[in-house]
C-alpha cells in the first residue's frame, strides 16, 4: 500500500475570489472545486477527459478540469465555473437561452457547455452554425439530441450583440 | 351581456420555461454526487474480475486494519435476494455464493475518503474456482455445464409462445411468402451522469437514501427487502437525475452496499460509481436475433406474420421477462395483422444484465419489421409507401394480440414526412451513393400493468391551496430530464386557472409525495397528468363553489383562469386567487386534494397478456437521407424530418426536444453504439467490456448531428391529459431502421445487423448477396403454443 500523498497549501483565484485550499498533490481542479470549495455546478462524466462535463475557463479558455491539477493553476490564474457566470443574481444570456428553450433536459452537461460556449462567444460574438458545432464537440450531452443547445446560443450571441450595440 | 373570445388554454400548448431550467444552468440543482453530509464517509465496491465463478474464501483482514477503513462486509451482511420484477429475485448487494459476470460485486468498505477506501479494496483477496462461461446465446442454449442460475431450462432464462389466429393457414394461402433475419446488438444508456447515492440511518429505525433514481418506488421497496427492513422504515429521494433513459430504475448493488455500511457505521455514507462501473450497471438494450415471416395477397395485403426472438439476457432477470415480451407484443400496432405467431427465449449470459432502454424491447423488433417491409415491396416490386398504406391499422381500433387503439395519427405523420422528404420522388432515383429511407414505429404511454400485481394507483399528486396563493403540488414522479416538472406545473395551472408562476413542485420522495411508479414507459405525462388534472378540477371546484355563493350567482355564470376569478358578465370585481382560496378556507376549510390514475382493464384473455397494453399509443414515422461512401462504407446522416403524433403538445419547445433527443440516440444505435465484451469472438480475458470509456464506446457528437425538422400531430386522445401522449420514446423507433433502409437506397445492400459500421457496409458491397447480417437463428424447442382467438372472433367475456 502507497504512502498517503503529501498535501500543499494553494490559492486559487476561483469566480473573482482568492480562496485557499490545503490539498493532496495529486487531486484534481475537478475534485478540489467540487469538494474542497464546494462548487458542486462543475460536474465529472468519465475523470478521463472524455465528456467535457466538467469544464471550467481558466483565463478564459476552456479546461478539462478532471485533467487539472490545481497547483498548475493557482493565483493569479482566475478559474471561472458556472457559479460564476451570472451577473450576481442576474443570469448569464446563456443560462437564460438554455432555459428558455429546453437546451439543459436533464442539466448535467450543462455547466459545461455553458462556459465552452462563452469562451466561443468571447472570441466570436457572431458565431456561425459550424462555429459553434465544432466548438462544442468535445461536450457530450445524452439528452438533447444538440440542436436545442445550438439553437440557444445562436440566441444567446443575439442578445448579447444587442446589448453591446 | 358581452362575450370576449378566450382561447382556448392559457398555459398548455404554450412553450413554458422548465421550473428547473434555471437552476440546471446556474449550477444551483444539486445532483445526488453534489450532497454532503456532516461526518459523511465514502463507500467503494469490490466487483468480480471472473465472468462465471464459486467464490471459495474472502480474506478482508488486510482491508480491516488499514487506517481510516471504518468498515468492510461482504455477502453475509446483505444475503436476502431482491430484484425488480416478482418473477426475478435473483440479485445480491454482495455475491455470496457465485459471481455471474465481471463486475458482479463481492465486497464493500467504507472509508474517510475514497481513496482510502479503493486502498482497502486492492487489500481484499477473493479465490474463485472458475465455472463454465456463455457468453453469447449460442453458447447460453448449446454449452454444457453448471448454469448461471438454477433452473428448469438451463440457461434458458425464460420463453415465450403466442399464436393468434391461424398462421399456418395465413401464410399457405398468400400469394407470397417472404422470411428475413435480423440481429439487433446491444449498447448502454450512458447517461451523463454517473449514478451516486448518500445513505443516512437514524438509529430510530429509519433510513434516508438519496440517490439518483428514475423510480425511488421501486428502490424503495428493493431496497427495504434488500436491508430486511419493513418498507416504512425506508425513505427514498430522487435529486435531479442527470440522465436516465432506463438505465437508472431498479436497486443498484452499490445503494444496498452504503446502506448497510451506514447502518453498521452509524455515519452517512456516500458511494459515487466511476463510468467503467457504470458500463457494468448497464441494464441496457438487449442484443436481439430476430426471424420474422410474412405472408401477403398479391395486391400487397398483409396476411399473417410468424415472429421468432432470441433475447441475449445478461446475467440476471433485472426486467428481462417483460423485456422478453416486448420483442413480440407491438408488431401489432401500426398495420393490420390477421395472423400472428411469436416465440421468443431470453437466455442467461456471463455479462452486465440488460433491461430497459428507451424503448424498452421494441426498437430490435421495430427495426427488423422496418426493414423486412421495405425488402418486401421491393421484392413485391411495389413503392414502399404504396405497400404500408394499405395496410395501416387507423385509429379505433384492435389488434390480433387484443391492444386497443385509440387515437392514432400515423397516416397523417406518414403523408407530412413524405411531402416535406419528397421521398416518394425521391426514392429509387438518388444518385449512387446517396439515399432515402422510411420508417414508422409506435410506443405505450404508460405500462397498463404495474410491474407487481396490485389495483392500485400507477400515480397520485396531492395539491394543497395556501391562502398566500400558493398551490404545492406533490407528486412521487421524478424528472430525469425529460420535463414532468414543466409537464406537472402546465396541467395543474390549466386545469385550476392558477398561474404558473403560483405552483411550487415537491417531487419523488417516498415519505412526502404519494405514489408514482417512476420516469419509464413513457408513461408520466398520462397518468401523473391525468392525476393531477383530477386534484386540481377538485379544488377548482370548492374555489368556483364558495365563489359563487358568496357573489350569489350560479356557478357557471363565473370564470377561473390565470390566477383570477370574474364574473362571465364582467360585472363586479375580479376575485385574486388568494381572495378566492381565503374565501373558500373560510367557507369549508383547509383546502388540499388528492387525484390519482389507473390505467383502465386491458389486455387480452391470455397469459402474457400483460405487456403490451396501454392507455394508448404515441405514432411516429421518419424519413431519413444519407451519403454513403462506397470506397470506405462510411455513412453519414445528411436530413431527417420526423413526424410525431403526440395527442395533444402541452409544451411544443420541449416536445420537440424530445424528438431531437430521441432521433440522436437512434443514430447512436445504428451507427456506432455497441456493448461489447472480450470473448464474444474469440478467447481472450472473457466477459470484459471491450471499450468501458466514453471515448472508445463511440456516441454521436455535434458533428454528427444531422439537419432534423420535426412536425407535431395533434390526434387528441379521448383519455390524455388535455389529449396529450407521450414523446419521450416513441420517435426513437422509426430512425434506427430509416437509416437501414436508407443505406439500401443510397448504394443497394441490406445491412441486417446494427451498428451499420462501415465494415459491414464494405462486406456488403463485396458479397454476392448484397447483404451483411445474421444467416440463421438457432432452432430452439419453444415451449407448446398458446392459441388465442383474435378480438374479432371471441366471444364477448
Amino acid at each position: 500500500v502507497l504512502p498517503r500523498s503529501p498535501r500543499l497549501p494553494l490559492t486559487l483565484h476561483v469566480n473573482g475570489q482568492d480562496l485557499d485550499v490545503f490539498v493532496p498533490v495529486h487531486k484534481t481542479l475537478l475534485e478540489v472545486l467540487r469538494e474542497d470549495l464546494d462548487l458542486t455546478g462543475t460536474k465529472h462524466g468519465c475523470e478521463l477527459g472524455e465528456c467535457g462535463a466538467c469544464a471550467v475557463l481558466i483565463n478564459g479558455q476552456p479546461v478539462l478540469s478532471c485533467l487539472a491539477l490545481p497547483v498548475e493553476y493557482q493565483a493569479p490564474s482566475s478559474i471561472l465555473t458556472v457559479e460564476g457566470l451570472a451577473d450576481g443574481a442576474t443570469p448569464h444570456p446563456l443560462q437564460d437561452a438554455f432555459a428558455e428553450l429546453g437546451a439543459a433536459q436533464c442539466g448535467y452537461c450543462t455547466p459545461g457547455m455553458l462556459l465552452t460556449a462563452k469562451a466561443l462567444l468571447d472570441a466570436a460574438p457572431a458565431p456561425t452554425r459550424d462555429q459553434i458545432v465544432e466548438a462544442l464537440s468535445g461536450n457530450l450531452c445524452r439528452c438533447t439530441g444538440y440542436v436545442k443547445i445550438f439553437e440557444a446560443v445562436e440566441l444567446a450571441a443575439g442578445r448579447l450583440r444587442e446589448a453591446v450595440a | 351581456m358581452t362575450v370576449v373570445a378566450e382561447p382556448e388554454f392559457d398555459v398548455v400548448g404554450t412553450n413554458l420555461r422548465k421550473p428547473d431550467g434555471l437552476p440546471k444552468t446556474t449550477g444551483a440543482a444539486r445532483f445526488a454526487d453534489d450532497l454532503k453530509l456532516p461526518r459523511m464517509i465514502f463507500c467503494r465496491l469490490l466487483r468480480a474480475t471472473r465472468p462465471h465463478a464459486r467464490i471459495v474464501a474472502i480474506d478482508t483482514s488486510a482491508a480491516e486494519t488499514l487506517p481510516g477503513v471504518c468498515a468492510v462486509i461482504t455477502g453475509d451482511a446483505l444475503p436476502i435476494k431482491y430484484g425488480v420484477l416478482p418473477v426475478g429475485q435473483d440479485e445480491q448487494a454482495l455475491c455470496t455464493d457465485k459471481v455471474r459476470y465481471v463486475g458482479d460485486a463481492v465486497a464493500a468498505v467504507a472509508a474517510v475518503d475514497e481513496e482510502t477506501a479503493e486502498r482497502a479494496l486492492d487489500l481484499i483477496e477473493v479465490s474463485y474456482a472458475e465455472l463454465p462461461t456463455y457468453l453469447t446465446i449460442e453458447e447460453g442454449l448449446t454449452r454444457p455445464g453448471e448454469p448461471i442460475h438454477e433452473g428448469k431450462f438451463g440457461n434458458a432464462h425464460r420463453a415465450v409462445a403466442l399464436e393468434f389466429g391461424d398462421v399456418d393457414a395465413a401464410l399457405a394461402g398468400a400469394d407470397h411468402v417472404f422470411e428475413d433475419t435480423y440481429f439487433f446488438q446491444g449498447n448502454t444508456h450512458l447517461p451523463l451522469e454517473q449514478h451516486a447515492c448518500v445513505a443516512e440511518w437514524n438509529p430510530a429505525g429509519k433510513l434516508t437514501m438519496w440517490t439518483s433514481t428514475q423510480s425511488p418506488h421501486y428502490v424503495h421497496k428493493e431496497l427495504a427487502k434488500a436491508l430486511g427492513l419493513r418498507e416504512d422504515q425506508v425513505r427514498v429521494i430522487a435529486p435531479p437525475v442527470g440522465g436516465g433513459f432506463g438505465g437508472k430504475l431498479e436497486l443498484f448493488q452499490h445503494e444496498a452496499a452504503a446502506a448497510r455500511l451506514a447502518m453498521l457505521t452509524g455515519r452517512p455514507v456516500k458511494s459515487a460509481l466511476n463510468r467503467e462501473e457504470v458500463f457494468y450497471c448497464h441494464r441496457g438494450r438487449h442484443p436481439v436475433l430476430m426471424w420474422v415471416k410474412t405472408g401477403w395477397s398479391s395486391d400487397g395485403c398483409l396476411l399473417g406474420m410468424d415472429f421468432q426472438s432470441f433475447v441475449d439476457g445478461g446475467a440476471y432477470t433485472s426486467y428481462g421477462a417483460a423485456s422478453l415480451y416486448y420483442t413480440g407484443a407491438l408488431q401489432t400496432v401500426c398495420e393490420h395483422i390477421p395472423a400472428y405467431r411469436f416465440q421468443g427465449v431470453r437466455v442467461l449470459t456471463n455479462k452486465p444484465p440488460c433491461g430497459p432502454k428507451r424503448g424498452h424491447g421494441t426498437p430490435q423488433p421495430r427495426y427488423a419489421l422496418e426493414c423486412h417491409f421495405d425488402s418486401v415491396a421491393e421484392r413485391l416490386g411495389m413503392a414502399v409507401l404504396d405497400l404500408r398504406r394499405k395496410n395501416f391499422l387507423g385509429p379505433n381500433a384492435q389488434t390480433v394480440n387484443h391492444l386497443r387503439i385509440t387515437s392514432n395519427g400515423l397516416e397523417q405523420c406518414v403523408d407530412i414526412v413524405d411531402h416535406e422528404s419528397k421521398f416518394a420522388e425521391r426514392t429509387g432515383r438518388l444518385p449512387f451513393g446517396k439515399g432515402v429511407g422510411f420508417a414508422v414505429g409506435a410506443y405505450l404511454c404508460g405500462a397498463g400493468l404495474p410491474l407487481y400485481w396490485n389495483d392500485m394507483p400507477h400515480s397520485a399528486v396531492d395539491i394543497r391551496l395556501d391562502r398566500s396563493g400558493l398551490v404545492t403540488v406533490s407528486c412521487g414522479q421524478i424528472d430525469i430530464g425529460q420535463g414532468s416538472n414543466a409537464m406537472l406545473v402546465t396541467v395543474v395551472s390549466e386545469a385550476l386557472g392558477a398561474r404558473p408562476e403560483q405552483i411550487s413542485l415537491v417531487s419523488a420522495d417516498t415519505d412526502l409525495t404519494p405514489i408514482d411508479l417512476g420516469s419509464y414507459s413513457s408513461r408520466v405525462t398520462f397518468m401523473a397528468g391525468n392525476a393531477a388534472i383530477s386534484a386540481a378540477n377538485q379544488l377548482r371546484n370548492l374555489l368556483v363553489n364558495a365563489a359563487a355563493d358568496e357573489l350569489d350567482v350560479p356557478v357557471d355564470e363565473l370564470v377561473l383562469r390565470r390566477g383570477e376569478l370574474w364574473r362571465r358578465d364582467r360585472l363586479g370585481p375580479k376575485l385574486t386567487f388568494p381572495e378566492l382560496v381565503k374565501l373558500a378556507e373560510s367557507h369549508g376549510g383547509a383546502l388540499t386534494a388528492t387525484g390519482s390514475y389507473k390505467p383502465p382493464r386491458l389486455g387480452g384473455p391470455y397469459k402474457g397478456s400483460g405487456v403490451g397494453p396501454s392507455p394508448a399509443y404515441s405514432y411516429s414515422a421518419a424519413v431519413v437521407e444519407v451519403d454513403v461512401d462506397p470506397l470506405t462504407g462510411w455513412v453519414t446522416v445528411d436530413r431527417v424530418w420526423l413526424a410525431h403524433d403526440i395527442g395533444r403538445a402541452l409544451n411544443p419547445v420541449l416536445v420537440e426536444g424530445q424528438i431531437e433527443g430521441s432521433i440522436y440516440m437512434a443514430l447512436g444505435e445504428v451507427l456506432m453504439e455497441e456493448q461489447e465484451f472480450r470473448g464474444e469472438r474469440g478467447p481472450r480475458v472473457l466477459g470484459v467490456h471491450r471499450i468501458p470509456s466514453m471515448l472508445e464506446y463511440k456516441s454521436p457528437t455535434t458533428f454528427e448531428t444531422p439537419e432534423i425538422r420535426t412536425f407535431l400531430i395533434e390526434s387528441h386522445d379521448p383519455e390524455g391529459p388535455f389529449g396529450a401522449k407521450e414523446v419521450g420514446q416513441g420517435p426513437l423507433l422509426p430512425v434506427i431502421p430509416a437509416v437501414a433502409n436508407a443505406v439500401h437506397d443510397a448504394v443497394g445492400v441490406r445491412i441486417d445487423e446494427t451498428p451499420i459500421t462501415p465494415e459491414k457496409v464494405l462486406k456488403a458491397l463485396e458479397s454476392a448477396a448484397k447483404r451483411h447480417g445474421p444467416a440463421r437463428v438457432p432452432s430452439y424447442p419453444f415451449p407448446r403454443l398458446i392459441k388465442v382467438a383474435p378480438p374479432w372472433e371471441s366471444v364477448a367475456p
